[in-house]
């Protein structure tokens, strides 16, 4: 039976909710609007909404003077590349674990899950110590091992909840149908498979991209993303606001754009897929 | 049906990434465990080389007697206990408000969700200086407005300032986890209290919390997870300073800060021992979805 809703309690929800809406994603919106002013409409008071010179100045210094370019290229390979080399590594163990299921398959994922219980500060010194020992320290190829393995669990995870949504009986019928493993793979799981090991990809790229303890306490001045550039501007340099603000939003514009793609999907990984 | 051969077939494709994990897992906590029970500070000519004094548990006893210690704790409780409380308490009401008919339910939807997409360092640069500042920030200039005296938010209300950054990051994901489990609330059951005459506030308490139940657990174990590990917002807003320091940043310090990889290998033992301690709850939660 449904609830006819009256007009008017729609349009005071309405109200409410964008009002929230609103004022939580004010500092991002702050942010944005920032980056496009001089320093001295920045910091005016009272601060200026709408009606000021609109520039592209500031991303154009930002770029000059800390070549910005250099860390967006060390966050897309280090996001990218430890998501990618995640996925080649997660598939087939997802996959197994999902069709070919054993009375240790739930043992298995949940101790997977513990690793990525182990808090990181634990851990920095025997990391650093390694990263030493190998020379990937301050290194690109360094970075993508590690958050590859940080959130391998995470990977694993949600590529095995999408596999087990699978119907099994697919695969049998190919297999009667005398299809090899080979073939079950590729023609069979793959088509079925696509979706979900995109999701996947989004999230992981989404908190690779975020994650700032290992990129901060692993890098210098080689291989350090936007979170190590970000966050140079702790120091002086983060009272110019208008510099600030353009440096940041051209840091969390890409990872917005994907992460509205992947609001759905945001629940089932990072729940473990306890919440769908 | 399993064959003989999927089923080693299987055990091959899962080898890689449980024996990468394994590694991962391992490798460093067998480093931390060895450091905690030696005296090894590089600073002053120790090194591995040369071979390092075994201490037995006086750096177990030392991390846990200084002075620092206690207060670290403290802060540690106040900032994850502030902001779960925080989220979840707001995250159920928003929830609540997003799962009512409303215009423009995607785009309200996107705006509340975005902070959770801001990286760390960012939000806590942007909130440090263009809200907090106490000269040019807009918090300064709303006091102002008022006729207030600016408050110096980073040094005089440190701790609260950083709860308030980190509740603006977590705020979408409590409320993201929330509204997919109030949505899944069957909404004739809702109907039929109301047409038995049961008030808001009845409804509420008795059938819309305990249908969250389980997803209000779930937030609060997986956000302790990542709020134990808070660094980046502590990092590049007091440094530790003013009350900041978590148990967390207290071993970073000890670490990176002093060189003293013995102490602060030790305090890691004492982190880990206690995230594990959490995580022990979330798996049995998660375990149990799984053979659902």
């Amino acid at each position: 039976m449904a609830r006819a809703t009256s007009t008017q309690r729609k349009l005071g929800t309405t109200l409410l909710a964008w009002a929230v809406g609103l004022l939580i994603f004010f500092p991002i919106y702050w942010t944005i609007l920032t980056s496009f002013k001089t320093e001295a409409q920045a910091i005016s008071d009272p601060p200026v909404f709408l009606f000021f010179d609109w520039t592209l100045e500031n991303y154009s210094i930002v770029q000059e003077r800390s070549d910005y370019m250099r860390f967006l290229w060390n966050s897309v390979i280090i996001a990218g590349g430890s998501t990618l080399l995640g996925i080649l590594i997660a598939v087939p163990a997802a996959w197994s674990m999902a069709f070919v299921p054993s009375k240790r398959t739930k043992d298995i994922l949940l101790w997977m899950l513990s690793t990525k219980m182990l808090p990181a500060v634990g851990v920095l010194y025997p990391i650093s110590l390694i990263f030493v020992e190998f020379n990937l320290l301050d290194t690109r190829i360094g970075l993508v091992i590690v958050l590859m393995l940080i959130n391998l669990p995470i990977i694993v995870w949600m590529l095995y909840t999408y596999f087990r949504e699978i119907p099994g009986e697919i695969l049998e019928a190919a297999r009667m149908d005398g299809a090899s493993l080979g073939k079950e793979i590729l023609y069979v799981l793959t088509p079925m498979a696509v979706p979900g090991i995109a999701s996947t990809i989004l999230l992981n790229i989404i908190l690779a991209w975020n994650e700032a303890f290992w990129t901060l306490n692993l890098t210098a001045a080689n291989a350090a993303p936007l979170t190590a550039f970000i966050a140079s501007y702790s120091s002086p340099e983060g009272l110019f606001f208008a510099k600030l603000s353009a440096a940041s939003t051209m840091a969390i514009a890409p990872i917005l754009i994907l992460g509205w793609f992947s609001q759905k999907q945001l629940v089932r990984g990072l729940t473990f897929g306890a919440v769908k | 049906m399993a064959t003989k051969a999927s089923r080693s077939a299987a055990r091959v494709m899962m080898a890689p990434a449980v024996v990468l994990l394994l590694g991962w897992m391992l490798v460093p906590l067998t480093m931390t465990l060895f450091f905690s029970f030696k005296k090894y500070l590089p600073l002053r000519g120790d090194s591995l080389e040369r071979g390092l004094d075994w201490v037995g548990f006086d750096n177990y006893i030392r991390f846990v007697s200084s002075s620092s210690f206690w207060p670290s704790v403290q802060t540690t409780l106040i900032m994850v206990g502030g902001v779960l409380v925080i989220t979840v308490v707001l995250g159920i009401l928003l929830a609540m408000l997003l799962d009512q008919p409303f215009w423009g339910q995607g785009i309200v939807r996107i705006l509340v969700i975005a902070p959770f997409f801001v990286m760390p360092t960012v939000s806590a640069l942007v909130w440090k200086n263009m809200f907090m500042d106490p000269v040019n920030g807009i918090l300064a200039h709303l006091w102002r407005f008022f006729g207030a005296e600016p408050v110096l938010w980073l040094s005089d209300a440190s701790l609260a300032s950083i709860i308030l950054i980190v509740s603006w990051q977590w705020l979408p994901f409590a409320t993201l986890i929330l509204l997919t489990a109030i949505q899944s609330l069957d909404s004739e059951q809702l109907e039929a209290a109301e047409m038995d005459g049961a008030p808001p506030q009845k409804r509420f308490w008795f059938i819309i919390l305990p249908h969250l139940s389980r997803a209000i657990t779930i937030v609060i174990l997986i956000q302790t997870i990542f709020l134990l590990s808070i660094f980046a917002e502590i990092f590049v807003t007091t440094g530790g300073a003013f009350g900041t320091r978590t148990l967390t940043y207290l071993i970073f310090q000890r670490v990176v800060d002093s060189q003293n990889i013995g102490l602060g290998s030790a305090g890691g033992v004492y982190a880990i021992i206690l995230a594990n301690i959490v995580a022990i709850f979330l798996m049995r939660i998660v375990g149990k979805n799984l053979d659902a």
